[in-house]
């Protein structure tokens, strides 16, 4: 048994953790703490009032047993005893027992922070810092209440000693964090902020966290904080290894204390006084130089240390964005970390490029590591290094190196993580529709993504694609001639039959020979939004190639089609072949007119990825050209309502017209596929040409009978001009 | 800088925001938890679902893998000792070397308070382990580095009744 020093002994505790430790089952652990639970329920309840040192012993072993993971209902009363005794030991494991087993009895509470108050305002820095500690595990609304106004006092008190205002900094922290409300700023804030020149380094270490907090909130309050931040970082970075003799960690001065500083300096725009924002410059620089210094020592920690301070002065330089300088010289620094031996530090210089990449400044500067970037995607052992060599392609990538960034991401793509596939498809799309000049490249890129990872290549995706297609005229025979190409492997991925069998229903006149055939080789294997696609597709194909009528009206005649279990698809057999053989091919060819240019609006691929990632997923420069250029192109459509009056007005042919208003009823969805969806409120009209009725919508909503009106009639103007 | 850029940036890197230490833990190789130290509220239930998906993240690491792990919302700096596995929770933004040798550092501590410390140490003196944890760290931040202060402070603690 090790040695249990001397100060307090608990020899039954050693010997009750010896017990547990030697039982053989969890059935004999139990046993075991059953007895001991028995035992010590009678202590507290005999006659005998317990001296202190066995009320600390049963309390500490009641805490075992609840750490080793069983239920304790009783021993509060005895833990909150504890905390007035007067001797540390016991104080101490009262403390921690009612810290660990967090009670909301009211009775309880009241003592407790009676306690509380007891300690702080003994003069013992000792007590004192038991129960500053104990607010701050805590950190319960009850103890904010009863103690928020006075903590910031005794931190800014001039007699409190040292190791107290740690204490008492941190406590108002937790505090603050939990009940802001009750945390009121007042004369103490100068005070803190003053708490940055503290001979002592551990007051400022901890005051840095309070003010850094603080600031988010009250930043003009606490500006003043800058250029003390500044001076102190100064004095550490620039002293030499014996000054800071307690605070040097090998041969590092300071680092945590260091990295704090430069994280509160990331609160607030750069200096506006020019010595001040001198000399932090040159702290910057010093801190670069550094690190090409030869190291003082071979430990890790050294290193580590060392770097760790370079990092968060890389973080710095990148928030401020406006020296040149130094941006470039820290994609230089961060450029030999990608191809250092330690795994950590490659890890941190691709994440840390990633934001340098943004940078207008440094942009450039980071596209130069391009085959470094690369050769980590590919060979790096650790799945999150390879991830963040992604993102960083991802970041770097412009005109200049668009494609080959694509490709190298495609081919990572096929032996990706699947926790990181749809991410990986959506950045590829992005990329691949931003720096398109050649849109077959474009349509290639998807194309490929939908062979590599189908399954991931979600619906806004491959909107996307058809959308571009649709808008570009210069694209559609080649996206209609690669899609029949790969509409021929063997195994082809759904998404593929989706989208091969709308462009071949729009578009598949452009190419010579079109085989419905191979489009219906596909129909039995796919899912019912899938088929009712195609069966869209097969009512254009009749009208694009005459000689396949009969063959499709056969099968749509079929039973699987007009008797198909699923009413979408039973329904739109049974129009289709209701409108294939009573319009004439005028009327025909009117109705499955080409469908209309898309309206231009914000990416959907973009937004889903924001929203999958986060605000970081995005570069400042993304979303700055988002808002400018509002002119990318784009799917969604409007809510119902008033954009069905816009679409009515707007129309140019009855087809025209269907598909606005059927955009008008979707949400962000510009495929008309899904506005054939089937709605238990709007019974389906079949198509009657005799009145002149075409719905191949659902009937609009009461409030839209007028536009149905004058859609019917534009359609009966049509039909008696044919 | 001026304001518009510092805005989107803003939002961009949230460098700062509420940016602290979620919980320590130092498990076994078996997933015994030796210490368990939080600085947010969970449940007792969902302190062991953390409790056990951390030791499933962290065991399978080896050498090739670096010593910073996704995990939920946040991120583990972790470094094996022995036996035993020293985790920090920490966020996204925060700095990963500086809690790897915040680690170092607590175990330095430990190592000389114990004189060279071993896992039974920290069982059967695990209510001193709180107390080396709390001078060092506290409400989720840094408290003291130096060693030097901390074991001067632990021994006076020690000394007292």
């Amino acid at each position: 048994m090790p040695a249990v020093s001397k100060g307090d002994g608990m020899r039954g505790l050693a010997v009750f953790i010896s017990d547990i430790r030697n039982c053989k089952s969890k059935e004999a652990e139990i046993k075991r703490i059953n007895k001991e639970l028995a035992n010590i329920r009678s202590k507290f309840k005999g006659d005998k009032a317990l001296d202190g040192y066995s009320k600390k012993k049963y309390v500490c072993k009641l805490l075992f047993i609840f750490l080793l993971g069983h239920d304790i209902d009783f021993g509060h009363m005895e833990a909150v005893n504890l905390l007035s005794s007067n001797k540390y030991t016991e104080k101490q494991i009262g403390y921690l027992f009612i810290s660990v087993l967090v009670n909301s009895n009211s009775e309880l509470i009241r003592l407790i922070n009676n306690a509380i108050k007891n300690d702080l305002s003994s003069r013992n820095p000792t007590f004192m810092c038991l129960a500053l500690h104990c607010i701050a595990n805590v950190g319960s609304r009850e103890m904010a209440e009863a103690f928020a106004g006075e903590i910031p006092r005794i931190l800014v008190a001039g007699d409190t000693m040292d190791s107290v205002k740690q204490s008492a900094a941190l406590c108002l922290l937790r505090l603050y964090k939990t009940s802001p409300d009750l945390v009121l700023m007042g004369e103490w804030t100068s005070r803190v902020v003053h708490l940055l020149n503290d001979q002592h380094m551990g007051v400022v270490t901890a005051a840095i966290s309070l003010i850094t907090c603080l600031s988010q909130k009250n930043p003009d309050e606490f500006k003043t904080c800058v250029s003390l931040a500044v001076s102190r970082l100064s004095r550490i970075v620039s002293s030499a290894s014996t000054d800071l003799q307690d605070y040097t960690y090998y041969f590092v001065p300071a680092p945590w204390l260091s990295c704090k500083l430069l994280r509160l300096l990331q609160c607030y725009p750069p200096p506006e006084d020019g010595a001040v924002k001198g000399r932090l410059v040159e702290c910057l620089e010093t801190i670069l130089n550094k690190a090409q210094e030869p190291p003082k020592s071979k430990k890790v920690q050294h290193s580590n240390a060392k770097n760790a301070i370079l990092f968060e002065a890389i973080s710095l330089i990148i928030h401020y964005d406006s020296e040149p300088n130094l941006l470039v010289r820290a994609c230089n620094q961060l450029g030999q970390f990608l191809q250092h031996r330690e795994t950590n530090l490659r890890y941190l210089a691709l994440e840390s490029m990633c934001t340098l990449a943004s940078s207008e400044f440094s942009h450039e500067a980071v596209k130069t590591h391009i085959e470094t970037v690369i050769n980590a995607l590919k060979t790096e052992r650790d799945v999150s290094v390879r991830q963040r060599a992604a993102d960083l392609l991802y970041a770097m990538c412009d005109r200049s190196n668009a494609k080959q960034i694509v490709a190298e991401m495609l081919s990572y793509l096929e032996t990706a993580d699947y926790s990181i596939r749809e991410e990986m498809v959506l950045k590829v799309a992005i990329l691949a529709e931003k720096y398109a000049v050649d849109y077959s490249w474009y349509v290639d890129t998807i194309l490929n993504l939908i062979r590599i990872a189908g399954d991931y290549v979600s619906e806004e995706v491959w909107y996307r694609v058809i959308q571009i297609v649709i808008n570009r005229d210069d694209v559609q025979g080649y996206a209609a001639k690669t899609v029949f190409e790969a509409l021929q492997a063997p195994a082809c991925h759904e998404n593929m039959v989706k989208v091969g069998g709308y462009i071949l229903g729009e578009f598949g006149n452009l190419i010579p020979l079109i085989s419905f055939n191979l489009l219906h080789s596909k129909f039995h294997l796919c899912s019912v939004p899938t088929r009712a696609l195609l069966l869209s597709a097969y009512i254009k194909f009749i009208n694009l190639f005459p000689e396949t009528k009969s063959t499709i009206q056969e099968v749509l005649r079929s039973d699987s089609q007009i008797r198909n279990s699923d009413v979408e698809l039973q329904q739109r057999a049974v129009e289709y072949l209701k409108l294939s053989s009573i319009a004439s091919t005028d009327v025909l060819a009117t109705v499955l007119e080409e469908m209309p240019p898309f309206p231009e609006r914000e990416s959907s691929i973009l937004a889903k990825l924001k929203k999958k990632k986060g605000p970081g997923a995005v570069s400042v420069n993304e979303l700055e050209e988002g808002k400018r250029e509002g002119g990318e192109l784009n799917g969604g459509g409007e809510r119902g309502g008033d954009s069905s009056a816009i679409a009515a007005s707007n129309a140019k042919t009855p087809t025209h017209y269907v598909h606005l208003f059927s955009m008008s009823l979707l949400n962000q969805n510009p495929m008309y596929e899904h506005s054939l969806s089937f709605s238990p409120l709007r019974p389906r009209l079949l198509i009657c040409w005799g009145s002149a009725r075409v719905p191949l919508l659902p009937p609009p909503l009461p409030a839209q009978a007028a536009y149905w009106l004058m859609f019917s009639q534009r359609l009966a103007s049509m039909m008696m001009a044919s | 800088m001026n304001e518009a850029k510092c805005s989107w940036l803003g939002l961009i890197f949230s460098p700062v925001v509420l940016v602290q230490i979620r919980f320590i833990l130092i498990q076994n190789r078996a997933g015994k938890t030796r210490l368990a130290k939080w600085y947010m509220q969970f449940d007792d239930d969902e302190k062991q679902k953390l409790i056990e998906e951390v030791h499933a993240v962290v065991t399978v690491r080896d050498a090739k893998h670096t010593n910073f792990v996704e995990f939920r919302n946040f991120k583990i700096i972790y470094r094996r000792y022995a036996g035993l596995y020293f985790c920090i929770c920490v966020d996204v933004t925060d700095n990963n070397l500086a809690y790897l040798e915040a680690i170092h550092n607590f175990v330095e501590v430990l190592n000389e308070y114990f004189h060279n410390v071993c896992e039974l140490d920290l069982v059967f003196n695990f209510y001193k382990v709180y107390t080396v944890v709390d001078e060092m760290f506290l409400a989720g931040e840094i408290r003291e580095t130096s060693q030097t202060k901390v074991l001067k402070q632990l021994l006076m603690l020690q000394s007292l009744e």
